[in-house]
């Protein structure tokens, strides 16, 4: 008898406990083949090093490719909603791709942290947070610099996907405001054989400065056909283009470039007064030992900004209700909305009830391509 | 066979709701719609790949304008999806019209190449436009609503979507098993014959081609009211190489394929996206290395398909002869004996320098077996086909019946009344005797593609088999009517090229080379059918080397050399004469 | 538009449609002796480029691994047909051990030399050995079994190979592109244009290979023989060709092209891991609209192509692929018509 009180009791302690030990389930879709992939596999590379618990739960993370194909991302929703269960989801870094994702995750009350500054209309985006800025905060910084050099003209070369549009979408308005015009638009893709009859056509138009849209080492090629062409006048990158990749493939070529940049990137050079300098020291020291030196890039800093996400929230969270409930993936949702001023490595982050995209216009930083290396201008 | 497959489809039918209301898992409810909607794809492939044998990328492309059609006309008209894929419809068979008038006059491996390029030209249209949303697409669309109720993206939508995939099912299979469907599985396997049956071949490739890009649209449609997002990723040349990929992998020539592939590809593709990364550790590249690995594999062991390799194992069906009450055929009305009935009056065909035929005129009355005969390369093929008008004439003139044929298509040749053999025997493989025969009598039917797959066209096909039995009765083949044509030796395949050929009613009968690769016995039984013809009042031109038969056979030989006719008289006065000695055996003796 | 615009256009186009003409030849190539419509061909000159951007970097490219286990497989493939058929297991070895050889040799002379830095040219001619050397192993293991098997299910299993061998690639080389050295720095400038040594290079390398081919087929024996299996693949084989080996040859013949088209286009172009299929894809354009049979009327159709993407990009880019697709249409419904061929050999 005595025995079989003190086994029930010590099932009953068991229970409490494992109830209390619930794991934490992250859904992560990413585009680690097809055209995406050079945004998808940094992020990966991040989540490897990813802390195995947070806030005294465990953390599983549950990683499918989607191999940049919306209907592959919706399917892996579906999939973390109805079968894996998750808590959150996170993904993709193609809007394309995220936008599929985001119907199901609000359908299914779970939040979505974007890794792509998706768009979407008004009201609809109760549930999706973005991780990266958007490019109207990117273009900000763009369109100050522009204003600072003197430039009044400015050509357009970009790839004819989501990104190029989104761009020159938003980017338009925003350089007219400072009395600034695009003049001429040209778009490529980035596996052309050539890009030299764009480049010739911008360079005939002569603008007083050049936009370049493209990512990683895909942004070298339009840039060196510029350059080719005697362009004299400024050019500048966007801030997927703010990789080493970029000077290893354009070589001498693309010295000199202007390229917007969120902080993460040249951590270290930031001043010591600035907010994110810290946390975006600890994520360059922590993704370059893992992966190798100079292989920091924008989107590895979003993965880890995801991490800063969890460690604030999941404590506020699990103090309303436990993971796998509905109510524990509301709870979250709204501990994003109040957490009030958040430092990422990519700036700082203020998500609100109304504003789910958080960072301020001030998030950009202009670097230099000095000597194969990224300086602040 | 037609009574086991109407139990199957009513099986399925129900199966389809009872699967929707059983505690399936709300996953795979949902990896069957998107497989349901590949399916409907696949289906119009097999149609237009798998028999029709014309190989097509740009299915996707189809696809795109369902889906855009829809989530444009419901974003910014505020239409119901239900009036919208009728729009949807009406838009892309406008543009496959357009496109089959380019692509179909096209042969060859040009044909593919040409759904290549506008199906990129399609896609990268469809990214650049402002209205379309460009490389973002179209968001917020709506799922359907039926009434008050929404069918939603799960079970709703399953019952939805998998009835569309069984009713276009059946409306093929049906399809398949009609006039049209035979004429159409003619077409893998050359014009020639066919156009020699009476068939419109071209329109007939129009037709599928419009039908299997009609199946796409409607795939579209529900897509776009699936994912709610619209957007080009998923019409470009990717995803058409995909849904091929799938019906191959499936079984291309088989409605059943098209269901079979897309669920295997699918649920592999899935799978592998599971399981690779528990086993070693990491996503990416490997789910996609693995899935061409076992593509390949695939192909190699099952190059049928899989629903082959299942079907070969399954008990096959016989038709049940259900048409012994069905009226006869109306019959031409034939010339009575003498008449003149063919006049070739000096035919001339000159292929570049080289004259083939030089000025050839011979008759042929009513009633006669006339043989043409000479040494090989004498030019007797090409009169023949100069005569049934599968070749062009240089100069000269072709009388049938009183009227000028010169200059007329085999196709409408034949529906005077002369039908023909072929040298080589063309028929085709998988279809049996009995439907290899009816496909002789396609011009004396009228019932088109729609009748078809609505089974309003029984009562005409009963009549059609109905002939064809009593043709192949005619000839002594009664017993061999459900035996895959295929699977025939080489004499009975000759014979029933003759069964096939007087299905058609003809005046004329044109045999070539019908003794070629018979065996003693069956020439035997060949030269009685001939006999028996004539006695029914059937006149035949025999073109044929085996000289035994001709003398036996023949009333008249027309004899040619080197393109020119040497003489023409009866097989005595052929048999006498030094010119035609001198023309086989040479003249130094 | 101005003349010296004009010349550029010209030049740029003319350039780019060398190399599409080189793998126009070798699709037409593949196809004429084996009826297959070999999609990956576009992966090789992926592997040839970034195969030599990787030695670049003093690595082993993940090409030589592959290179080898393909050889594995393959000669496991060899010794289990021969041990079949002669029921012996030296027999089996020794096909084993044939086709082993010089794979293995290539595998390990790329190992030796890629940490050691070689000069460029030696770096370039061992990237070229190692991708060729994966064309006959590409033929052994997926299409061999399949020579009979009708010209569709060939293309799906092309498919199959074309996304291996991309997803290999991804693995191998990474998402990000690369550059290669130029061969010749030569700069000469001839009024508006400014003609490059790379220019220069791939012009000759094209010329040079046109002639090569032409002499190859008109007056070598194996030239004669392979000439012989497109025409008639049994036929050929009662002459005592085999058609495995015409298919094995065939494919080396196409690597290779490949592996040079890549080395071609590496200095000018960022090459990615999966840039070969739309470049394959446009070659393939030019061999169909030579009607997959004309060495001359691909080199043709390859040159319009460039042309045409030239000018295209330059009046709307936003809108080049619609022009070069929409534009190959007519001339497609031109040559098919001209050609006036029959369908009747399915």
């Amino acid at each position: 008898m005595k025995a079989l009180k003190k086994t029930l009791i010590a099932l009953a302690v068991a229970a409490g406990s494992t109830a209390a030990l619930a794991d934490v389930n992250i859904g992560i879709s990413l585009s680690l083949t097809g055209p995406g992939s050079g945004l998808g596999i940094p992020m990966q590379n991040y989540f490897k090093l990813f802390p195995q618990t947070i806030a005294g739960e465990k953390v599983n993370l549950i990683l499918l490719d989607d191999a940049t194909d919306p209907g592959k991302g919706a399917q892996n929703a579906r999939r973390f909603v109805t079968e894996d269960k998750v808590d959150m989801i996170i993904g993709s870094c193609i809007t394309a791709v995220a936008a599929a994702m985001s119907d199901i995750a609000t359908e299914a009350g779970t939040v979505q942290l974007a890794a792509a500054p998706l768009g979407l209309p008004p009201g609809k985006d109760g549930w999706v947070f973005r991780l990266p800025q958007s490019n109207t905060v990117m273009g900000h910084a763009v369109v100050e610099h522009m204003k600072k050099q003197g430039v009044k003209t400015v050509g357009f070369l970009g790839y004819t996907d989501a990104y190029g549009e989104q761009w020159l979408k938003e980017f338009t308005p925003i350089a007219e405001q400072a009395g600034i015009k695009v003049i001429a638009v040209e778009r490529f893709a980035r596996t052309d054989t050539s890009v030299t009859p764009q480049a010739l056509k911008l360079v005939a138009a002569n603008p007083d400065a050049m936009l370049v849209v493209a990512s990683g080492s895909g942004a070298a090629m339009p840039e060196m056909a510029i350059v080719e062409r005697n362009y004299k006048g400024k050019i500048y990158q966007t801030h997927a283009a703010a990789t080493k990749d970029l000077m290893r493939v354009g070589g001498k070529a693309v010295e000199g470039t202007y390229v917007v940049s969120g902080p993460a990137v040249i951590a270290e050079q930031l001043p010591d007064s600035h907010p994110s300098k810290k946390v975006a020291v600890d994520f360059v020291q922590r993704y370059e030992k893992s992966i190798g030196p100079g292989t920091r890039n924008q989107f590895a800093g979003h993965a880890y900004d995801a991490q800063i996400v969890l460690e604030k929230v999941l404590p506020m969270a699990l103090k309303k209700a436990k993971p796998g409930t509905k109510e524990f993936r509301a709870a979250i949702r709204d501990s994003m909305e109040t957490m009030g001023r958040t430092i990422f490595s990519h700036g700082v982050m203020n998500w609100t009830k109304d504003d789910h995209w958080g960072y301020t216009n001030e998030t950009g930083v202009m670097l230099k391509v000095v000597n194969g290396d990224f300086k602040v201008d | 066979m037609q009574l086991s497959r109407n139990r199957i489809l009513i099986a399925l039918v129900v199966l389809v709701p009872l699967i929707a209301l059983a505690p399936v898992p709300d996953f795979w409810i949902n990896q069957f719609n998107t497989i349901g909607l590949y399916s409907l794809v696949c289906l119009g492939l097999v149609l237009l790949t798998g028999v029709g044998g014309l190989i097509s990328f740009g299915q996707a492309a189809f696809v795109g304008i369902g889906a855009y059609t829809t989530a444009w006309f419901t974003l910014n008209m505020g239409m119901s999806p239900w009036l919208t894929v009728w729009i949807g419809l009406a838009f892309t068979a406008v543009c496959a019209l357009i496109l089959a008038s380019i692509t179909l006059r096209m042969s060859g491996h040009y044909l593919p190449l040409a759904t290549i390029a506008w199906g990129l030209a399609l896609y990268y249209l469809m990214g650049n436009l402002d209205a379309l949303g460009k490389y973002d697409g179209l968001l917020g669309l709506h799922s359907l609503t039926i009434g008050s109720h929404d069918l939603g993206t799960g079970r709703g939508f399953f019952v939805l979507a998998w009835f569309l995939v069984l009713a276009f099912a059946t409306a093929l299979l049906n399809l398949l098993d009609s006039r049209s469907g035979r004429a159409i599985r003619a077409l893998k396997g050359g014009v020639q014959m066919a156009e020699a049956m009476g068939v419109n071949t071209f329109r007939y490739k129009v037709v599928i081609f419009v039908l299997a890009a009609l199946f796409a649209s409607v795939s579209g449609w529900l897509f776009a009211h699936f994912q709610r997002t619209v957007n080009p990723s998923a019409f470009g040349l990717k995803m058409g190489i995909e849904y091929l990929f799938m019906a191959v992998v499936g079984g291309i020539g088989q409605v059943w394929g098209a269901l079979v592939g897309a669920t295997v590809t699918k649920l592999l593709d899935d799978q592998l996206q599971v399981l690779l990364p528990k086993w070693i550790g990491t996503s990416g590249s490997y789910e996609v290395i693995v899935f061409g690995i076992a593509l390949v594999l695939m192909l190699k062991h099952l190059p049928e398909g899989l629903w082959d390799f299942v079907q070969s194992r399954l008990p096959a069906g016989r038709r049940t002869v259900d048409w012994s009450e069905a009226p006869n055929l109306p019959a031409r009305n034939k010339p009575a004996n003498g008449d003149i009935l063919l006049d070739v009056r000096a035919i001339r065909k000159e292929f570049g320098g080289l004259v083939a035929v030089n000025d050839i005129s011979f008759q042929i009355r009513a009633g006669q077996i006339v043989g043409l005969i000479g040494p090989n390369g004498a030019g007797k093929s090409t009169s023949f086909n100069l005569v049934t008008g599968l070749l062009g004439l240089t100069r000269g003139a072709v009388h049938f019946r009183g009227q000028d044929i010169s200059g007329l298509s085999s196709r409408a040749i034949a529906r005077r009344g002369m039908a023909r053999t072929f040298q080589h025997v063309k028929l085709i493989p998988d279809m049996t005797v009995l439907e290899n025969v009816a496909l002789g009598a396609h011009a004396r039917g009228r019932k088109g593609v729609v009748s078809a797959m609505l089974r309003l066209d029984r009562a005409e096909e009963q009549t059609l088999f109905k002939e064809a039995q009593r043709q192949l009765e005619r000839i002594g083949m009664g017993d061999q009517l459900h035996e895959l044509a295929g699977n025939l030796a080489m004499g009975p395949q000759r014979m029933m090229e003759i069964a096939r050929a007087l299905c058609g009613d003809p005046a004329l009968l044109l045999l070539d080379e019908p003794a070629a690769g018979l065996r003693h016995l069956e020439k035997q039984g060949l030269i009685q059918v001939l006999r028996q013809l004539q006695a029914e009042g059937m006149s035949i031109l025999l073109v044929e080397h085996d000289m035994d038969m001709v003398m036996q056979v023949c009333d008249r030989l027309v004899v040619m050399e080197f393109g020119t006719r040497l003489m023409e008289g009866t097989p005595s006065e052929v048999q006498e004469s030094p010119a035609v000695r001198a023309a086989y055996l040479g003249e130094e003796h | 538009m101005d003349f010296s615009i004009a010349s550029i256009l010209l030049l740029d186009g003319l350039t780019n449609g060398a190399v599409y003409a080189l793998l126009g030849l070798a699709t037409v190539l593949v196809f004429t002796v084996t009826r297959v419509i070999f999609i990956p061909q576009g992966e090789f000159v992926a592997y040839g480029a970034l195969t030599l951007a990787i030695m670049q970097t003093g690595k082993v490219p993940g090409t030589v691994w592959l290179l080898l286990i393909l050889a594995c497989v393959a000669a496991l493939m060899d010794a289990f047909a021969q041990w079949r058929r002669h029921h012996r297991l030296v027999a089996g070895l020794q096909a084993a051990l044939r086709t082993l050889a010089l794979p293995v040799v290539v595998a390990a002379l790329a190992a030796f030399a890629a940490p050691r830095n070689p000069p460029l040219l030696l770096q370039a001619l061992l990237s070229t050995a190692v991708v060729t050397a994966f064309g006959p192993l590409v033929y052994r293991v997926a299409y061999q079994s399949l020579a009979d098997a009708s010209s569709l299910v060939l293309l799906i299993v092309s498919v199959g190979v074309h996304f291996a061998m991309t997803g290999l690639g991804l693995l191998f080389f990474g998402a990000e592109g690369f550059r290669n050295p130029a061969f010749w720095d030569l700069r000469l400038a001839l009024g508006p244009i400014t003609l490059s040594g790379q220019t220069i290079i791939i012009a000759l390398a094209s010329v040079a290979l046109i002639v090569m081919l032409w002499l190859f087929f008109e007056r070598s024996l194996y030239g004669k023989a392979l000439r012989a299996t497109a025409v008639n693949r049994l036929g050929a084989r009662l002459m005592g060709i085999p058609s495995q080996t015409a298919g094995q040859l065939t494919f080396a013949m196409a690597a290779f092209i490949g592996a040079l088209s890549g080395l071609l286009i590496g200095p000018t172009t960022t090459v990615f891991y999966d840039s070969g299929f739309l470049i394959g894809l446009k070659g393939f354009v030019a061999a169909v609209m030579a009607g997959l049979s004309s060495y001359p009327g691909a080199l043709l159709g390859a040159l319009f192509v460039g042309v045409v993407e030239s000018f295209g990009s330059f009046w709307a880019s936003a809108f080049k692929e619609v022009i070069v697709f929409t534009l190959i249409l007519p001339v497609l419904l031109i040559r098919s018509l001209y050609s006036g061929h029959s369908d009747e050999e399915h």
